[in-house]
């Protein structure tokens, strides 16, 4: 009964969103302000249904209601419960109900935070926000239905894919649609722009904010798949150029050139057709990795001709909008009219900057992942894009965004001379050369890339801390100290988003570099050397049982080679999941700040002993350390005073109060 | 399709963890050429893994063809050709620079180029225009600006 009423509530909200589409955008048209006005009721039940009809099949799974198919090929009663309710979002269908209630979320918050917006702008975003929603709604109910029941349902579940059982992925894909759907909310806004036909500072402002929380997201969720990839899969690999990746990967760059254009059409109103076309395009590679991940399309091309009828829908959805919004802005663009002036030399030229290389490592990511089905389908090639073309093709981008970084950063809005900046920055410089040529002369003989990669690593981070440094102005250690404390969120969040950047190039730089392997066949009771570790295999016990695994589990210990002291026990795995006939493995990690030991189980051998593999990864927690402190840098900025979106609601309601004067 | 041939071989070949033991050449430099190669090479059943990080026996196979083709006393080249020669150029992470692919290769720089002009283009359109009017607001709209700004 509850599913059914789910089903029928996301019918409704199907309903609601195509009203919304209609009828606020009309009557921004014709300045009827009760037609506007709908939009608003209209964003929130289309949220309330959306929710409703969610919660309906995360009952349905929390029950283990076999009479649902979906629930069926995706879960079972062994299941621990986390697991049954992450496996709401592990399967197509659910995952799209998982985006349109986002979508949904936004769209209402946008509608309740959104006071202090021009109604006609308010109304025209909310319209545009509501027609991507009928576009998925559709997709869901017309192709995808998670709610269809099964006429016969069988006695238990075929369990969910072994590897998604984990609690880094469970909450990854819930954290990569927030970010990949809050871009949404800047393509809604850059539309209705271009419909409005006005951009201006306010607009930059608005938009903002919605990027920045987007990004944040983004770096999040991608930064659990990275870290879930490194603990699950069995060698430490932290990043695979895998298509499924790659289409996080386009949007999070995107969105990041976008948060850093909007800057500068907020502060001085220029750059504005191009910042609205990369509002248009974040949102558009949203898409593309929605196409890419549900079709199956570049995983393999006869993936796609398996079911046609979602990927089309798909391309149609990115065709409709894509399409759309790029004649839209052919057409308007044009008005968007610069105002600000500045030199060849300043901030806004730094952003260009930015910009460029963004926007061409974007596209370095896009034609590498796109490449062989062009190959394909055009010159009758079949071939692969691994992860040797991306790291040639894709590091010399991050090195140039690395290398000019601290200087832009520093550099003042209008006109600037490159010297005061440089100048400020010369101990940041000093130090990362120190550093680099320490780490080329501790490891000779290896390739020049790694030493270059750490001295840029420390350039930005030593650089951020002089940013921040020098925003204290002139004065006593003390007075700046306490200045430091009352500069504004937004420069903390710059200053730690950018060294957030440089903390997680060292992690990569350390690791890809400088990592230590050993492969052998290992002993019960025979301690080997790695590196400045003794390690030990105890022993191995089998038939380990856990909730619905089976597992083999080594016992090792990990000690001092020079003391003998023990510095861990690690208990890698290999589990067999009988239900859905899938062996894993779990590595014994025993993590710190400046290593990981990394140590894998694998098969017993003829002449007695089992085959380990240990690895010495340096520095591998800064990966995901150095995500978290870029996405604390957005929070931070998101923060700030300026931002506060709800303040800004609320202030259409009461009278405006007295601010004390800065 | 592909995923369900990955998932019925795991079943058979149950698990394994990448280079085995067994099949490390005694002697280094050989064995790092050989992971160097590896690290370059598709596993033919997997999803979008090299056969030095892949289980599958089909990446052991191919391995081990490798460390053949060293110790037999082939350079890297022509390991790799002969691996291509029988399997295609599908098993190569990195495409080769031939014919159409020139175009994946160039087609970054180019747009690195392309945008990189129109950026100093409009950089320098920026800097030579005059200054522009502040009354392209209307007071009204310059005072919800403010309010806006919070200022």
């Amino acid at each position: 009964m509850i599913v059914e009423l789910g089903h029928f509530a996301l019918i409704l909200a199907f309903m609601v969103a195509i009203f919304q589409m209609v009828v606020p955008m009309i009557g921004a048209y014709r300045g009827n302000a009760a037609w506007m006005a709908v939009a608003d009721p209209a964003a929130t039940t289309q949220f309330l249904l959306t929710g409703f009809s969610f919660a309906a099949l995360t009952y349905a799974f929390v029950t283990s209601d076999f009479s649902l198919s979906l629930v069926v090929g995706n879960s079972h009663t062994l299941k621990p419960m986390l697991y049954k309710i992450s496996g709401v979002w592990g399967n197509h269908e659910g995952s799209l109900l998982l985006w349109v209630l986002i979508l949904t979320l936004f769209g209402a918050m946008a509608a309740w935070f959104g006071g202090n917006l021009p109604p006609t702008l308010k109304a025209r975003v909310l319209a545009v926000q509501s027609s991507v929603s009928v576009a998925f709604f559709a997709f869901i109910l017309f192709t995808s239905n998670p709610f269809l029941r099964l006429d016969f349902p069988p006695f238990d579940g075929q369990d969910l894919n072994p590897l998604l059982q984990d609690p880094g992925l469970a909450f990854h894909p819930p954290f990569l649609y927030l970010g990949y759907v809050g871009l949404s909310m800047s393509f809604s806004f850059a539309v209705a722009a271009l419909i409005e036909g006005r951009v201006d500072a306010a607009w930059g402002r608005w938009v903002r904010p919605w990027t920045l929380a987007a990004w944040v997201f983004l770096t999040i969720g991608i930064g659990l798949g990275s870290w879930w990839a490194y603990y699950e899969l069995g060698w430490g690999g932290f990043w695979f150029w895998d298509p499924v990746e790659n289409a996080s990967l386009m949007p999070w760059l995107i969105a990041a050139a976008l948060l850093h254009s909007a800057i500068v059409v907020e502060k001085r109103e220029a750059l504005k057709s191009w910042t609205i076309l990369l509002a248009i395009l974040a949102f558009g590679f949203s898409l593309i990795g929605t196409f890419i991940v549900r079709s199956g399309v570049l995983t393999s091309v006869h993936a796609f001709a398996n079911d046609p009828e979602r990927g089309i829908f798909i391309l149609m959805i990115l065709g409709v909008f894509m399409g759309g919004a790029l004649l839209l802005f052919a057409l308007r663009a044009g008005v968007m009219e610069a105002k600000g002036v500045f030199s060849t030399v300043s901030r806004e030229s730094g952003l260009v900057l930015n910009n460029l290389l963004l926007a061409v490592s974007t596209f370095v990511v896009f034609i590498g992942t796109i490449w062989p089905l062009i190959a394909e389908m055009f010159f009758d090639r079949t071939l692969s894009v691994g992860p040797p073309f991306f790291n040639m093709a894709f590091t010399p981008f991050v090195f140039g965004v690395a290398v000019a970084l601290p200087i832009a950063a520093m550099m003042p809005w209008k006109r600037a001379g490159i010297g005061r900046p440089l100048r400020a920055l010369v101990p940041a410089m000093i130090l990362a050369l120190a550093v680099g040529l320490l780490t080329w002369a501790m490891f000779t003989g290896r390739s020049a890339l790694s030493p270059i990669g750490v001295a840029l690593s420390v350039w930005l981070v030593a650089g951020a801390v002089v940013d921040i440094w020098t925003r204290t102005g002139r004065g006593a250690i003390g007075g700046r100290i306490a200045r430091l404390w009352r500069l504004p969120r937004a420069d903390w969040g710059k200053a730690v988003a950018h060294a957030g950047v440089g903390l997680t190039m060292f992690g990569v730089t350390a690791l890809t570099g400088y990592q230590v392997e050993d492969i052998r066949v290992a002993q019960e009771g025979v301690p080997y050397r790695v590196g400045a570790y003794e390690i030990e295999l105890l022993s191995v016990e089998q038939n380990v049982q856990g909730p619905n695994y089976i597992s083999t589990m080594g016992h090792l210990a990990v000690r001092d080679a020079e003391t003998g002291r023990e510095i861990a026990l690690v208990h890698p795995e290999r589990r067999i999941y009988p239900v859905a006939g899938m062996p894993t493995t779990e590595a014994g990690i025993d993590s710190g700040i400046t290593r990981d030991l990394y140590l894998t189980l694998g098969d017993p051998q003829v002449g007695g002993g089992w085959a380990v593999r240990t690895w010495i990864k340096p520095f591998a927690n800064w990966i995901w350390g150095g995500a978290i402190i870029m996405a604390l840098g957005g929070v931070l900025s998101l923060t700030d005073r300026r931002y506060r979106v709800a303040a800004g609601a609320a202030k259409t309601v009461e009278p405006p109060k007295a601010v004390p004067a800065e | 399709m592909m995923r369900l041939v990955v998932a019925l071989f795991l079943i058979m070949a149950g698990p394994a963890i990448a280079v085995q033991p067994d099949e490390v050449l005694d002697d280094p430099v050989l064995e790092e050429r050989a992971r160097e190669i590896s690290a370059g090479l598709r596993c033919l059943v997997c999803r979008n893994e090299s056969i030095d990080e892949s289980n599958a026996e089909l990446a052991r196979d191919l391995r081990l063809l490798v460390r053949e083709r060293l110790v037999a006393g082939d350079s890297d080249e022509q390991t790799v050709a002969f691996i291509v020669d029988r399997y295609g150029e599908y098993v190569l992470l990195r495409p080769t620079l031939t014919g159409s692919n020139i175009v994946l290769y160039l087609a970054p720089f180019a747009l690195l180029l392309l945008g990189g002009g129109l950026a100093l283009v409009y950089v320098r359109s920026r800097a030579d225009s005059p200054a522009p009017s502040e009354a392209a607001l209307s007071p009204e709209e310059q005072a919800r600006l403010k309010d806006l700004m919070g200022e």
